[in-house]
């Protein structure tokens, strides 16, 4: 338990060195999410449209 | 060469690649990540900050590769017109973005305690600012025209006149002096002992991987959103 604290603490560096991978988590994982959310977004407005204009077609 | 501009064939071979992409870059990280933080040695005068080199180096060498990406992809969009390429482009400019301020922000959390200061204005810090600056000015260059083709031409001109900076970032450790020290991969190789070498090559490959992957997600938005401006007009012309 000592070891895992010490570990942890990084030899004194812990408030640099977990940031930068909590930054590079936060990074990474926040333009995937946009993306999905984008793709999404985009692929639900355009079977929007196109039901619409097939509704249009049809009447 | 040509035949990639057909959107349909790109498309088909970039969801091809999809799934190896991100099976590739998750394993990367599985591997990586724990030589990175747990088994890797600290530095002998560094300490444990040597771990923040392996998002820091990644994330410089990727601001840098999607910068080339989108300055290639932008040179093809303004010889040949291919869309796709414009879409590659577009599609890579907030990854990149990312990228570079990822390194910037892990860069200034590497200087703190090694070099006593966040922050100093020198050629290489100064040169990947200004990098960051050329992935905003594209994303907002590009929407900032009426007429979307219009937009799209100048967000390509500027992301080919900033390739400029590119070979600046890269030699401004050789050409000026600075506190950063000099570029881990060199004509004589790597600069970096094996064992820390190995879970950076592996950060590399991981963040390389999940660009790809990325990419192609926000390649399938950006092309629905073409579309749906194609359907919008038709729509509008039927009415």
């Amino acid at each position: 338990m000592e070891n895992l604290a010490q570990y942890f603490q990084m030899g004194g560096y812990a408030a640099f060195v977990w940031p930068a991978y909590g930054l590079g988590l936060i990074g990474l994982v926040g333009v995937l999410w946009l993306s999905l959310k984008s793709w999404k977004d985009a692929e639900q407005e355009f079977s929007g449209l196109k039901s619409s204009r097939d509704d249009g077609a049809s009447s | 060469m040509h035949k990639f501009a057909n959107p349909t064939f790109f498309m088909k071979i970039a969801n091809g690649i999809f799934p190896w992409a991100t099976g590739i870059s998750i394993l990367c990280f599985a591997v990586g990540l724990p030589l990175a933080l747990i088994i890797s040695p600290p530095d002998y005068q560094q300490g444990d900050t040597v771990r923040i080199m392996y998002v820091h180096v990644p994330a410089a060498w990727m601001g840098l590769m999607v910068y080339g990406v989108m300055a290639a992809s932008s040179a093809v969009f303004l010889i040949w017109r291919h869309t796709i390429a414009h879409l590659v482009a577009r599609a890579s400019a907030p990854i990149g973005a990312v990228f570079t301020a990822l390194c910037l922000v892990t860069g200034m959390l590497w200087g703190e305690p090694m070099w006593g200061t966040w922050w100093v204005w020198d050629a290489r810090l100064t040169s990947m600012l200004i990098l960051f600056f050329l992935y905003l000015g594209y994303i907002a260059l590009g929407d900032s025209f009426e007429d979307q083709e219009r937009g799209d031409k100048a967000a390509a001109l500027l992301a080919l006149v900033g390739s400029v900076n590119l070979p600046i970032v890269h030699f401004s450790v050789e050409w000026w002096n600075t506190l950063h020290q000099p570029a881990i991969f060199g004509l004589k190789g790597f600069s970096v002992n094996a064992a820390m070498l190995q879970p950076l090559l592996l950060m590399v490959a991981a963040f390389q991987f999940y660009y790809i992957a990325v990419l192609v997600i926000r390649l399938r938005a950006e092309l629905l959103s073409a579309k749906i401006r194609t359907a919008r007009f038709n729509l509008a012309a039927a009415e």
